[in-house]
């Protein structure tokens, strides 16, 4: 077990092409923490630098306070699970579990006795003499994270484990990660293009972009607070939605003018924090769940209401789903699943005002 | 299955017209077809062994005896057999042959694993013009090489002398073996050298363990083309061997068989039926292992 200290760290390709550009990331004993972003944004080449399977260009990282850059796979006393499993065809579950330790020569009744461990956590004890060609693809999986529990790891490294496995299997293999950290506690980095499974899976997440770290913080902080325009739409699903709009001072309050007249009030509480940014453009930031229908005796404060047409109805059972039209930007509500809503009936909206981000359109920074 | 599939896939929109049992009878039909044209190729490729065999049963007289139809024998005899096994050089050749091929190749499998695991996977500098090189160097004919090679071999005092062959044959076995190698190698998984390396695994290791067993078709495929080779190679030795006690088998049953324009056909043919024994032994057992591994490997995901 021991934290693992990123500095600086960058990956240059051959042709000068930068993958990851300097990060510095600190992740605690005991921690899970989550490397997400859209494709090429580097969060598997750090991953990779930190399993040592890719070369670091500069910058250091250590391994429980050791500096390993230098240090082969096989001495930084890492486990890695990945995406299409990687076991050994050849071998059964057994020996495919086994192999790390009989490399470093662990006597036989103690490789026994862990395979055998990993085995019940993982509750693949009846598959022991299977190979893996017998196995299903969510059995597969729970053999490569055996594989990797039995070595009792200082860190274990996820890359995109679940992108293989339908959604179904997916979300229980999710759980099933969670227990096993649950369990052993091994300090663990994860990495997945999938915000879902950040944000389930995280004690921490870090959202990555073209090779930067964009924001670091835990699951609710990334939702809450984002700090960048880049956040806010890649955490939570259905994305956050960004509507051009102007900061009015109104005088006792400020105020958000959409174009086509739609004036929305500013929280009270926010209005020093956008004192300075009256009268500017801005990016009106809300959630879909923030923009809902307009319940009776609805006490939430700061609920601005609008008229919407939605263009298209989608019912999800425990939700409905409204995109409409705002100033030629394609808005998404979230409604009760009794609402009465119809494509091209207009319909009264309410937006949790409180819940709104602005976003600096030059910067996409959020003010 | 896949017959009618295939058949009624190429008409989608009549496939809803079908009558019912069309598509198996046009299976039948693709079977019968099929059937056909296997049948006149096994008959062209097994008439000249069979000739063989009935030639290699008959005495001298009766191949000489023009009046007899030849695909008969009328008086079978295995003393063309007994007389190979029990006179002249038939089993020192015999002998010189299996010494040549298990040393080629144990050599070629040796080489061309180690080189094609160092080219499919130890990136390093010029590996892929080596990789390329290796195979070129294989599309230079023998013809062409043996006057060098001449050279080569008298210079260091190996002309006429077995072991000179062992030498030599790796030159035509090694490319070849280490490109089919490439291609097996390169079809594993990098994630699974990943993770041997993440296991504990160093580069010898990780060969030995994981690239060799999960190549074996490969490697078993070029085990049967390097033993073809050296087995069934006649230019080299025909060149560099000239006294009976060096010769290998293909060279030594027409040098000590043919006299003059004396050709002991009953004794060249027993002697090309047993000459031939070793390749379809070494076929039948490895085929079965090699199609197994094939099929294994086919079944990803």
């Amino acid at each position: 077990m021991a934290q693992v200290s990123i500095r600086r760290i960058v990956k240059e390709y051959e042709g000068g092409v930068q993958a990851v550009k300097g990060i510095d990331l600190e992740i605690a004993d005991h921690e899970f923490v989550v490397l997400v972003g859209p494709s090429g944004c580097g969060k598997s080449t750090t991953l990779r630098m930190i399993a040592g399977l890719e070369e670091i260009t500069s910058g250091d990282i250590a391994i429980g306070g050791t500096v390993v850059n230098d240090i082969p796979p096989r001495d930084r006393d890492i486990a890695m699970v990945f995406q299409n499993y990687a076991l050994y065809p050849h071998m059964t579950v057994f020996e495919n579990m086994a192999f790390g330790l009989t490399l470093r020569r662990f006597p036989k009744e103690e490789i026994r006795r862990r395979v055998d461990n990993a085995a019940r956590i993982l509750d693949i004890a009846p598959l022991l003499e299977r190979k893996p060609k017998a196995l299903s693809g969510g059995q597969r999986q729970r053999v490569a994270m055996g594989r990797a529990i039995v070595r009792d790891p200082k860190v274990f490294l996820f890359d995109e484990p679940l992108s293989n496995l339908d959604a179904k299997l997916r979300v229980q293999m999710r759980t099933e990660i969670k227990k096993v950290h649950q369990t052993v506690r091994t300090t663990t980095v994860y990495v997945t293009h999938d915000q879902v499974e950040a944000m389930t899976l995280a004690d921490r997440v870090v959202v990555m972009n073209h090779g930067v770290i964009e924001q670091v913080g835990p699951p609710t902080e990334l939702y809450h607070r984002p700090t960048t325009k880049f956040v806010a739409g890649f955490i939570g699903s259905p994305a956050m939605n960004f509507i051009p709009a102007r900061l009015m001072d109104g005088g006792a309050a400020m105020n958000v003018v959409l174009a086509d007249g739609i004036t929305l009030p500013v929280p009270e509480e926010r209005g020093r924090r956008y004192a300075a940014h009256a009268g500017r453009e801005v990016l009106f930031g809300i959630r879909p769940e923030h923009l809902t229908e307009i319940r009776p005796n609805d006490h939430r404060p700061h609920l601005a209401s609008f008229q919407a047409v939605p263009e298209v109805v989608e019912p999800m059972g425990m939700e409905t789903l409204l995109h409409f039209w705002l100033q030629g930007h394609e808005v998404c509500a979230r409604v009760e699943p009794t609402t009465p809503a119809e494509p091209g009936r207009p319909l009264p909206l309410a937006a949790d005002m409180s819940q709104m981000h602005l976003i600096d359109p030059g910067t996409e920074r959020v003010l | 299955m896949s017959g009618a599939s295939l058949a009624t896939g190429g008409v989608p929109a009549a496939a809803t017209y079908h009558r019912p049992g069309s598509i198996r009878r046009e299976r039948r039909w693709a079977l019968i077809g099929a059937y056909a044209a296997l049948a006149v190729f096994v008959v062209f490729f097994l008439l000249p062994p069979i000739y063989m065999v009935i030639t290699s049963l008959k005495s001298s007289a009766e191949i000489a005896d023009l009046d007899g139809n030849p695909w008969l024998v009328s008086q079978p005899t295995l003393s063309n057999y007994w007389e190979l096994l029990t006179e002249g050089n038939f089993l020192l050749h015999f002998r010189n042959s299996i010494i040549v091929t298990a040393f080629v190749v144990s050599i070629t499998m040796v080489i061309s694993v180690l080189a094609a695991f160092s080219l499919s996977r130890m990136r390093f500098w010029g590996s892929g013009v080596l990789a390329t090189g290796v195979f070129l160097t294989y599309l230079v004919p023998e013809t062409l090489l043996f006057i060098p090679l001449f050279q080569i071999i008298g210079g260091i005092g190996m002309y006429n002398n077995l072991w000179a062959m062992v030498l030599i044959y790796p030159t035509l076995t090694v490319p070849f073996c280490t490109w089919i190698m490439i291609g097996y190698f390169s079809s594993i998984p990098k994630e699974l050298d990943e993770a041997a390396l993440i296991d504990g695994a160093n580069h010898f290791q990780m060969l030995w363990k994981i690239f060799i067993p999960v190549a074996l078709p490969g490697i078993l495929a070029a085990t049967i083309f390097a033993f073809t080779v050296s087995w069934a190679q006649f230019l080299y030795p025909m060149a560099f061997l000239v006294s009976s006690d060096q010769m290998v088998l293909t060279t030594g049953i027409i040098s000590d068989l043919v006299r003059g324009d004396t050709f002991a056909w009953g004794k060249i043919m027993a002697g090309a039926i047993m000459a031939a024994l070793p390749p379809l032994l070494v076929y039948a057992f490895l085929m079965d292992y090699y199609i197994a591994g094939l099929t294994a490997g086919a079944t990803k995901g």
